[in-house]
């Protein structure tokens, strides 16, 4: 018909090469290429993780001290968000307008499509309002959390506190992810994988906005979360309490030791703080206020962390090492004429009888006693020089557990100090050390620097006579698992069990020996008291109040150390509160006739009217 | 009586069938995209599957007038017909309400009305007149000018609408015109060019333009030029060049490689000139002429893309040539398109078991990006049979058109066949990341009244004029 009809092939041609190209670009998105099924996987499935309620703690009687409450953070993503009355919604929320306008564009400027946190901590109260409300405002939803309560408002070093993870922490384990909260000191640090239980998953189908459509599959894949393990602790709430109100407007430490387990019975720093204020919404703010505008710093953990020279509780190591060495007897005397006196070298002592035998001068703490046991062992003809006598003198120390790590199961102990010989060899330039340069130590003074934990335990050490178990503040985990090996090994010191009695016997007079005893006012009716005071001399404040002690005498139950800084004498408080402590622990109740040293120990203030020396 | 009985026997059925397979595959897609447990009547008009059932059964009543109405008809009123679309076209410019930017649609109570789409017949049936005049002559500069204002017009008013993707339909004619006898060379340059517009965003201009140079040095050898003129050729392309560069380096003028380049093509042209006029040499001149046109083609390539175009209409563009990549921005669409498609596999996800359609991952899922659940539920055995199936539609139309006696329903069938398949091209194209995104639906597939009354509309006037093949239409 027409003389271009063939070019109908032509154009038929283009559209068949058209279709054909089209064919082959399916068959290499469909068949060939796999990478867009598992694009397809990813964008319709959601995970949503399910956090798992965290252990709760008890303390040794069963007694609840941290259980979790509920709170709801209030969820928002800017893109699904429609027009609403932002005064009904800011009322729900307790917050100001200008407030939930710059929250909304936070959430904005960190993702348009993402959910982000838009109030955190909802109390449950204003969740049950604000969720019968919730469908008018499209874009937000909520997301339950807990958080720790305190029904005791105790024990808040040991217990410790929680956080968001940071970056390093998220890094280090895979286990947490952004907002997460993990233990940041004390129990909940040490035991965080025991407490934090095991994340769950559920798997949901959503669409393009996020929004859930069902269950995959069933629930098929999904994870129930696993709760965290409860811990029972080995403190007693009770005494906890009581030692922190007779340490009230202290600054200082008590740590109370169960010596034939070392559970830790009771640990206080003072000044401390209410575990309530680092929970939750607040939190930010009172750690700022703990940590920068508080000078007593109520953070810091001084039964941990907190190293104090001995002062005279030192005396009985160095008794024991005497006796284990055999340079002096029970019945060993030396002559004190107050103080200790050799060429120009004076070290003063307080007027006591002279001379006085072991016993005796642990009831009077003669300082010269003891810088004569201490010459006696250090220069001992049978070390061959005083360096190796102090070497070996050092090592005894050391195995009461001084001058290293006890490995308790609190983080961030401190480790102490024991000078070693290189030390004082640099020190005094010498190639031989004389005891002279370092007789100080001898009464617990000088270089020597141990904490009030290592304090405690030196005295579980003597109260059990010889051996310790490293001190621990957990008893139980969970059901089933026991706590570590490491808390159930007997550490034996390097004295023999017989050398205790005499000391201890001193120990006794310290407490009951009647005029010339330095602690009579730790003394409770009917119960054997063994303690020794220290009196820590400082340069420029007062001096600090120390006192160890345990009871009873036989079966001891409980050896306790109370430091007490610028506490003067350590008669003064140390003594009083450990008497206390003590019969609060065995007894229950502290009898009528100490109530009126109660008193006077809770109403004490040093911190308010310290001066200087 | 009889001619109606003629007209059920002269109906092409076969067409009938394949739209009315068509229709139906749409509509069981539309279903599925817009699946929603909650509404599972199919007759439920507040879905979107629903409403498509009531635009399928206005379509056939649609047809069936259509069918009725006299042929010599569509042939007398093709001009006012024509005009009284672009009368609407015009009108909905002002009255029209403003949908995603555009503003082509009339809204009447609940219904809303695109006059775009029912433009593209009217300007058939006027193309297809107008050719067909006796005094059409394909190369009379007069005929390609009115044929070229009968489509432009419609095409200026539609993206005045800002609705540029249903404009570029238009451009399709260009393989009608050809069919009635325009130089094949146009079709040519239309390819030429637009490969010169894809060289041009992805290559350095030095590029580009040296390839140019190159193409037509060889071109010009094959159609004749002696060798000694070629090697003379490139000499001086190539001591002109070093001649500017070492001009450029002595002045201490900053110049690129590509000015450098044009001017010495500029001075090499003189000579070249002389030359040709001197032998009388018509194909370097024409190579001289392409060289200087592409040049000014390039530039300009350059200058409209970066100033006229909008910003998405770029970025499209630049996604599609890989130049740009912003899955979750631009290319959001065509990332979830091609994912959705990439999942079905061989065999496909199943009826409703599509994750990525249903979960409105892909935008727009019923109405442009309605191949996603085909894709994804019915895989590529799915895709393909769809694909089959509009094609055999398409060459069924051209066979048709070829058995005409009458110019006219020639033309038109043409048309018809030429709109679908650039329809299927680009919504599919696009759909599996060939094509850059314009907003045109699939042919009876595509959830909307208007498209698929306009197809409608379109497809049964040609199968109307097809009854009366053998009568000679004026």
């Amino acid at each position: 018909m027409n003389n271009f009809s063939n070019r109908i092939y032509v154009i038929g041609g283009i559209f068949v090469l058209v279709v054909i190209i089209f064919m082959i670009k399916l068959f290499n998105l469909q068949i060939v290429d796999d990478s867009y099924k598992l694009s397809a996987e990813n964008n319709s499935q959601r995970q949503v993780t399910q956090y798992p309620a965290r252990g709760l703690i008890y303390d040794r009687n069963g007694e609840l001290l941290v259980y979790n409450q509920a709170v709801y953070d209030v969820m928002i993503i800017p893109r699904q968000v429609k027009v609403f009355d932002t005064l009904d919604f800011c009322t729900l929320l307790g917050i100001e307008k200008l407030d939930a306008i710059q929250r909304l564009k936070k959430a904005k400027n960190y993702s348009y499509r993402r959910a982000s946190v838009f109030l955190k901590q909802l109390s449950s109260e204003k969740y049950a309002v604000l969720q019968e409300k919730l469908y008018k405002f499209p874009g937000f939803f909520v997301q339950p959390r807990t958080l720790r309560k305190y029904p005791r408002q105790s024990a808040a070093h040991a217990l410790g506190y929680l956080n968001e993870v940071n970056n390093k922490e998220i890094k280090a384990d895979s286990y947490y992810s952004q907002g997460d909260y993990i233990g940041k000191s004390g129990i909940e640090l040490t035991y965080e994988k025991d407490l934090r239980g095991e994340k769950g998953k559920k798997i949901y189908w959503v669409d393009v906005y996020n929004r859930i459509k069902g269950s995959y599959r069933d629930g098929k894949f999904d994870k129930q979360p696993i709760s965290g393990k409860d811990l029972v602790s080995t403190l007693d709430i009770n005494l906890q309490e009581y030692g922190e109100l007779l340490m009230q407007n202290k600054k200082g430490g008590i740590v109370a030791l169960e010596p034939s387990t070392g559970e830790i019975l009771a640990k206080i720093s003072s000044p401390g703080y209410d575990p309530e204020m680092l929970v939750g919404r607040v939190m930010s703010k009172n750690y700022r206020a703990l940590v920068q505008n508080d000078s007593l710093k109520p953070l810091f953990d001084r039964t941990l962390m907190a190293q104090y020279p001995p002062g005279s509780i030192f005396k009985m190591v160095n008794a024991l090492i005497g006796l284990q060495e055999k340079v002096i007897n029970p019945f060993t005397r030396f002559e004190c004429h107050s103080g200790y006196h050799v060429g120009s070298f004076t070290m003063g002592c307080h007027a006591h009888v002279s001379p006085l035998d072991l016993r005796s001068s642990i009831m009077h703490s003669c300082n010269a006693y003891y810088a004569n046991t201490f010459r006696y062992i250090v220069e001992s003809p049978k070390f061959g020089s005083v360096n190796n006598g102090y070497d070996v003198w050092r090592n005894h120390v050391m195995s009461f557990g001084l001058g290293e790590r006890l490995g308790t199961d609190l983080p961030n102990e401190l480790r102490g100090g024991i000078p070693t010989l290189k030390y004082y060899l640099k020190k005094y330039r010498r190639k031989n050390l004389r005891a002279l340069n370092m007789i100080s130590i001898s009464i617990g003074q000088g270089e020597l620097l141990i904490t009030p934990l290592q304090m405690a335990n030196m005295c579980a050490a003597i109260a059990n006579r010889g051996h310790y178990y490293t001190p621990h503040i957990v008893k139980t985990i969970g059901k089933e698992k026991g706590i570590d090996e490491k808390f159930t090994t007997k550490h034996e010191t390097s004295i023999d069990s017989s050398y205790f009695s005499s000391v201890i016997d001193g120990m006794e007079m310290v407490v009951t020996g009647g005029a010339g005893s330095t602690g009579g006012l730790a003394a409770v009716p009917g119960i054997r008291v063994c303690g020794k005071t220290g009196t820590v001399q400082n340069a420029h404040v007062k001096d600090h109040s120390v006192f160890v002690a345990f009871a009873p005498r036989e079966n001891p139950k409980i050896a306790i150390l109370v430091y007490v800084e610028n506490g003067v004498w350590g008669s003064r408080y140390g003594a009083p509160i450990a008497g206390l402590m003590i019969e609060k622990y065995i007894r229950g109740e502290i009898s009528d006739g100490k109530r009126w040293i109660e008193k006077r120990m809770i109403e004490a203030d040093l911190i308010n009217q310290s001066e200087e020396k | 009586m009889t001619r109606r009985v003629s007209l059920i026997k002269n109906l092409d059925w076969w067409t009938i069938l394949l739209y009315a397979l068509l229709v139906f595959l749409g509509w069981i897609n539309i279903y599925a995209a817009v699946y929603n447990e909650e509404h599972q009547s199919i007759f439920d008009i507040s879905q979107r599957y629903g409403k498509q059932l009531m635009w399928i059964g206005a379509a056939a009543v649609l047809a069936i007038v259509i069918l009725i109405v006299e042929s010599k008809f569509y042939s007398a009123f093709a001009y006012p017909t024509y005009i009284f679309m672009l009368i609407l076209l015009v009108a909905v410019l002002v009255l029209g309400r403003d949908i995603k930017g555009a503003k082509s649609w009339f809204e009447l109570g609940p219904i809303r009305f695109q006059p775009a789409e029912f433009a593209k017949f009217a300007t058939c049936l006027a193309i297809s007149r107008y050719v067909t005049q006796y005094n059409f002559k394909i190369h009379k500069i007069k005929s390609l000018f009115i044929s070229g204002l009968i489509l432009f017009t419609p095409m200026a008013l539609i993206v005045l609408q800002g609705d540029a993707g249903s404009a570029l339909v238009y451009s399709v004619f260009l393989l009608v015109l050809y069919r009635e006898g325009l130089s094949g060379i146009v079709l040519f340059l239309a390819f030429i060019a637009a490969l010169l517009f894809v060289f041009t965003l992805l290559w350095p201009k030095f590029t580009v333009l040296l390839i140019i140079v190159c193409t037509s040095l060889i071109v010009s050898k094959a159609y004749g030029l002696k060798w000694s003129a070629f090697v003379k050729a490139i000499t001086m392309l190539g001591v002109g060049f070093a001649l500017v560069w070492l001009v450029a380096k002595g002045l201490k003028v900053d110049v690129s490689n590509y000015l450098i380049l044009v001017i010495s093509l500029g001075i090499c042209a003189v000579p070249f000139l002389v030359h040709t006029y001197k032998n009388k040499l018509k194909s370097v001149a024409w190579a001289i002429f392409i060289v200087f046109g592409s040049i000014f083609y390039t530039f300009s390539v350059g200058y409209i893309f970066e100033n006229i175009l909008e910003v998405h209409q770029r970025t499209r563009i630049n996604e599609l040539l890989g130049i740009e990549s912003d899955p979750y921005g631009a290319g959001y669409n065509v990332a979830q398109s091609k994912i959705a498609i990439g999942s079905g596999g061989f065999s496909g996800k199943g009826f409703l078991n599509g994750t990525q359609t249903k979960f409105k991952f892909v935008p727009e899922q019923s109405t442009d990006f309605i191949f996603c659940t085909v894709g994804e539920e019915w895989g590529f055995l799915g895709s393909s049979f769809v694909l089959l199936l509009l094609l055999t539609l398409i060459l069924r139309l051209l066979f048709l058109a070829e058995r005409q006696r009458s110019a006219f329903s020639r033309v038109y069938g043409y048309g018809v066949a030429c709109i679908l398949f650039f329809h299927l091209a680009i919504n599919v194209g696009m759909t599996i990341g060939l094509a850059p995104v314009i907003g045109i639906p699939l042919p009876f597939f595509s959830y909307g009244g208007s498209s698929l009354w306009s197809f409608t509309i379109l497809l049964f006037i040609f199968l109307r004029l097809d009854a009366n093949r053998l009568e000679l239409l004026r």
